[in-house]
């Protein structure tokens, strides 16, 4: 169970970029997080897993507030933290199957990490997770020659195999084709059901959000002014969260 | 808002205003400094011919050739041993300064004020200076070369940083991975191609350097140039440049196959 209350954010003095954020969320629930570019989508995701300090308010993970973790507390909240990006963010020059590895990273020790050595386990669960993703011919290529919609499906094993509570994606789609793009919402939201997870995208595509979301919330200006489930999004919501007509993107 | 015909018009405008000036600065310049354009034109193919003359190797420059190529192998191998330290001590400073894995502000600043002041000393001044200390000797011309090495590259191997390995490294961050493991397991790999091409780079431009460091340290290619040279035999002296040449260039094609294969 994820819960959150009443999150506060300013990156500048006076200029809140987040203000009163309280939601909570369920095991096995596959949530969209919407809204108007600079709304706040971004730092609402990076504030889930600290990479954003916030100001206040408290973030539990099973009744545990990360907000108040130390530095190895926070690595091992992290590590239940799976993060998805636009761009991928995997280490191009390394092959597919130490990109997943790097997701075990969390529970090593300093110097097993820096060196790269991992378990015989942790290797056959990479390959376990690579056959999942639909991935396991490629696993001894190099990121860089794979698709974005290979490389996508890549850092979501990188995740998987950090055995998490939550993963967190930030746009996942952004920068894929269609095809793709439908892939990896599909692949999001089976994963989401079969291991329980808390699954937590930012889009921009208000029809993958109906679509694929259990959940969905909805961030105007730094405010929530929205959450409910997916099939509760009206035409009238989505006029105030834009503040325009987009009812043809619906259809 | 500004139609694009009167913006468009209006560049054209400025590059001629432009171009008119630096026109301007030339002439106010030569006038300045009573250099004669005409004469100086004329000059160039004089000098040319007579460097075509009096350098030319002949056939008994050939007994110079292996004292040549000793010192050049010297050089060669100054170059490259004052680029690998340098290196190696750049990428440490580099993780301490950049932006993205950084200590603090202050160290940042620090790191940025050491890398702008071994790179704004000129190479001859670094030499000048460290010819005090440590005399006429190969270690006087490695500890300059690596100096101005150190600065170009302190800065080359930041900008690297962030601008290639922020996102992987926020990434691995984000999975729980400790300071260390970042650095090894998303930094290092992910700038690995650019810092390799950048240490090949600097290794052509220290031999280069390396030549007229040696005029001033006494030692390698360029003091057997300058002591052919004052010595009046120029055919020996056109040799070793033809060999310094020769070498640059092959540096340079070698430097180009191994990005090649490493890009
Ligand atoms: N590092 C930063 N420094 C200052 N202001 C920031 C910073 N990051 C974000 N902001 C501001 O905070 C607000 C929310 O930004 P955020 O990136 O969370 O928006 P977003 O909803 O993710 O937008 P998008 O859909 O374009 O990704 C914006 O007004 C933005 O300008
Ligand atoms: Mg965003």
């Amino acid at each position: 169970m994820l819960e959150v209350k009443s999150l506060e954010k300013s990156y500048e003095k006076d200029k809140p970029a987040l203000t009163d954020i309280s939601f909570d969320i369920k095991p096995g629930t596959f949530v969209a997080i919407i809204g108007p570019s600079g709304a706040g989508k971004t730092t609402i995701l990076r504030s889930l897993n600290q990479l954003i300090k916030d100001d206040g308010g408290q973030i539990l993970l099973d009744g545990h507030d990360i907000r108040t973790a130390n530095k190895t507390e926070l690595r091992k909240y992290r590590r239940q933290i799976g993060m998805v990006f636009q761009n991928y963010n995997l280490v191009e020059r390394l092959t597919v199957i130490e990109n997943v590895l790097h997701g075990r990273l969390g529970y090593k020790s300093t110097l097993a990490g820096v060196f790269g050595r991992y378990t015989q386990a942790e290797k056959e669960e990479a390959m376990s997770l690579l056959k999942k993703v639909g991935l396991e011919n490629f696993a001894l290529q190099r990121c860089s020659e794979l698709s974005g919609g290979q490389k996508q499906r890549v850092g979501i094993a990188r995740s998987l195999i950090q055995h998490p509570k939550v993963i967190l994606c930030d746009e996942p789609i952004a920068s894929l084709d269609p095809a793709s793009a439908q892939n990896v919402m599909e692949l999001l939201k089976d994963l989401t059901e079969e291991y329980n997870l808390i699954c937590i995208a930012n889009l921009h595509q208000i029809n993958m959000a109906k679509k694929y979301a259990d959940q969905i919330i909805g961030i105007r200006k730094g405010h929530l002014v929205f959450d409910e489930n997916a099939d509760m999004l009206s035409e009238d919501i989505l006029k105030t969260l834009y503040d325009q007509d987009i009812t043809k993107e619906l259809e | 808002m500004q139609s694009p015909v009167k913006y468009l018009s209006r560049k054209g405008w400025h590059q001629t205003a432009i171009i008119a000036i630096i026109g301007g600065i030339y002439v106010f310049g030569s006038w300045i400094l009573n250099f004669d354009n005409l004469n100086g034109l004329l000059a160039i193919p004089k000098a040319f011919a007579w460097l075509g003359v009096n350098f030319r190797p002949n056939a008994n420059t050939m007994e110079y050739l292996p004292r040549i190529l000793q010192k050049l192998i010297q050089t060669v191998l100054l170059a490259i041993a004052s680029t690998v330290v340098a290196a190696i001590i750049s990428i440490f400073v580099a993780l301490l300064g950049s932006k993205v894995t950084g200590i603090n502000g202050f160290v940042q600043t620090i790191v940025r004020g050491i890398a702008s002041f071994f790179r704004n000393i000129p190479l001859v001044a670094w030499s000048m200076i460290l010819l005090f200390s440590f005399k006429q000797s190969d270690f006087t011309g490695f500890l300059a070369l690596l100096l101005m090495s150190i600065g170009y590259l302190i800065r080359a191997f930041m900008e690297i940083i962030e601008d290639e390995a922020s996102e992987t490294m926020l990434a691995l961050k984000a999975t729980g991975a400790s300071y260390f493991q970042v650095i090894f397991q998303a930094v290092l790999p992910q700038i690995l191609p650019s810092i390799l091409s950048w240490i090949l780079y600097m290794i052509e431009n220290n031999v280069r350097d390396a030549t007229l460091v040696g005029i001033l340290t006494g030692t390698g290619i360029g003091f057997i140039f300058d002591i052919y040279y004052k010595s009046f035999r120029f055919d020996a002296a056109g040799m070793t440049v033809l060999a310094i040449i020769f070498v640059v260039i092959a540096l340079e094609i070698i430097s180009n196959q191994i990005r090649k294969v490493i890009l």
